[in-house]
């Protein structure tokens, strides 16, 4: 048969992302896919120069539904290192505590959508009920479910006390039973394991040449996690990368399905360190300068470029996704696979086309 | 297979889901919803204004005029904040759905001598 071409997305069934690819196919397996970027860009990066650096924090969290805090988080500390700002030690543990919680509920929000994507609605239904778990934490933490708003230049706004630090604890005892009993059906199971094991293999070698980020690259076999460069309070918890070494769709789950339990870790050691004292420290002055923050997104390394110039608007905001870096992979792992497999192959790199197009 | 554990304790435990008109879930304490204003207090400074990100606020203070377009404002509570006075407040429930756009428009009364 002649080779078809199919336009797949932006919108189709099977994305919850409206990502743009043109598949040249022939006798349903895919020879060659070409990637659109475009289709929601909304022009956050153009904001800066009419709103000033700090309703930028506003906006950056708006650049993706998922990780606003770490988008703010990576903002806040681009900024702090221009004005030259020490933040309390109690803020950097919360920053950790919020951080790990978005992580913890992407990573389920993924979960959930994968099975999905394999045709197991229940256990999507399932990873999306103990989700609800952590909005509820979000939301009585910080007063919104995902765009929590708690970060600001210096510092964070808002406090953990006692009483909601044992509530919070006590939810993630939950959390961590209800993610364990569905263990095996998410990772055991005969049809999962069929439509996931050996499906889109990147090697050790291609990822890191492609520049991979995040889960995609770590489940490839490399340690790398932005979370050991040491922001916020990271240097003093325990933590090493989870890593997986096959490089395809089963261990991209494993990587993430293991993240989960990882971050649930990390939020307890981070209280059990917290030290009491200032919320935020207030710098004096405006920005000036340029820097490159990075920060660990559940989808991989997030970079800010901000260059400002004393004033009171920036000169110029760059932001890179990790979904644009882990794109090059997916394109590397389609041809040659079922166009069955499409859907599976585009959500094992976890996309988030808004993040990617801001 | 792994799944009927799971399956077995849903059929015989509650719902997950409430029967949301009928019943209502508590909001938490510090929930951010709908943004208020107490208009006796207001000075009409205008910082609400200056500092909102979404700029859906706009005071004029010749005319003792306040006014917030619910439609663009995104519950980040920045305006709360910087209110110099403190009369701006959020409820903790989101305003309800509406078929027509409409702004909250609120005009000072003169303060009497």
């Amino acid at each position: 048969m002649a080779r078809t071409v199919l336009p797949f997305g932006p919108q189709h069934p099977v994305l919850p992302e409206p990502l743009h690819l043109t598949l040249t196919v022939d006798d349903e397996i895919v020879k060659e896919a070409i990637p659109k970027l475009g289709y929601v860009h909304r022009g956050l990066e153009k904001l800066a120069e009419i709103r000033d650096h700090t309703q930028m924090i506003q906006i950056v969290e708006r650049v993706c539904g998922i990780c606003s805090f770490l988008h703010a988080l990576c903002y806040c500390q681009g900024i702090e290192a221009l004005m030259k700002a020490e933040v309390p030690p109690r803020a950097k543990y919360l920053r950790v505590v919020w951080a790990e919680l978005h992580r913890i509920h992407s990573h389920l929000l993924w979960l959930g959508l994968f099975a999905d994507a394999f045709g197991f609605e229940s256990l999507f239904m399932q990873f999306w009920r103990i989700r609800e778990r952590i909005m509820d934490v979000q939301e009585a933490t910080a007063g919104n479910r995902v765009i929590i708003s708690t970060n600001v230049v210096g510092g964070v706004k808002k406090d953990i006390d006692k009483e909601m630090e044992k509530w919070i604890l006590e939810t993630l005892v939950k959390v961590e039973k209800e993610v364990n009993q569905l263990k095996t059906t998410i990772l055991d199971d005969y049809t999962v394991k069929q439509r996931t094991v050996g499906i889109g293999v990147i090697s050790k070698e291609k990822a890191y040449e492609l520049g991979a980020a995040g889960p995609t690259l770590r489940a490839s076999g490399i340690a790398q996690d932005m979370r050991q460069t040491g922001y916020a309070a990271y240097p003093e918890l325990d933590f090493t990368p989870v890593v997986e070494t096959d490089g395809d769709s089963y261990a991209r789950t494993v990587c993430r399905f293991n993240e989960i339990l990882q971050a649930i870790d990390l939020v307890r050691q981070a209280f059990a360190k917290m030290p009491e004292g200032e919320l935020a420290f207030k710098p004096k002055g405006l920005p000036s300068g340029e820097v490159v923050s990075r920060v660990e997104q559940p989808r991989g390394e997030v970079l800010y470029y901000i260059k400002a110039n004393g004033k009171k608007f920036l000169d110029r905001l760059r932001i890179r996704t990790p979904t644009f870096a882990n794109i090059p992979p997916l394109l590397e792992m389609l041809p040659g696979c079922d166009l069955a497999d499409v859907p599976i192959l585009i959500l094992t790199i976890d996309p988030c086309i808004s993040c990617t197009e801001r | 297979m792994f799944m009927t554990k799971t399956v077995l304790k849903n059929l015989l435990t509650k719902y997950a889901t409430r029967l949301y008109p009928f019943q209502k879930i508590e909001p938490f304490k510090d929930a951010k919803g709908e943004l208020k204003i107490e208009m006796e207090k207001c000075i009409l400074c205008g910082v609400c204004k200056m500092r909102c990100p979404s700029q859906c606020i706009s005071v004029d203070k010749k005319e003792k005029f306040w006014q917030v377009d619910p439609f663009a404002c995104v519950y980040c509570g920045i305006c709360v904040e910087a209110c110099p006075v403190k009369c701006l407040y959020q409820e903790s429930l989101y305003r309800p759905p509406a078929d027509t756009k409409q702004m909250v428009c609120h005009i000072q009364e003169a303060k009497p001598e």
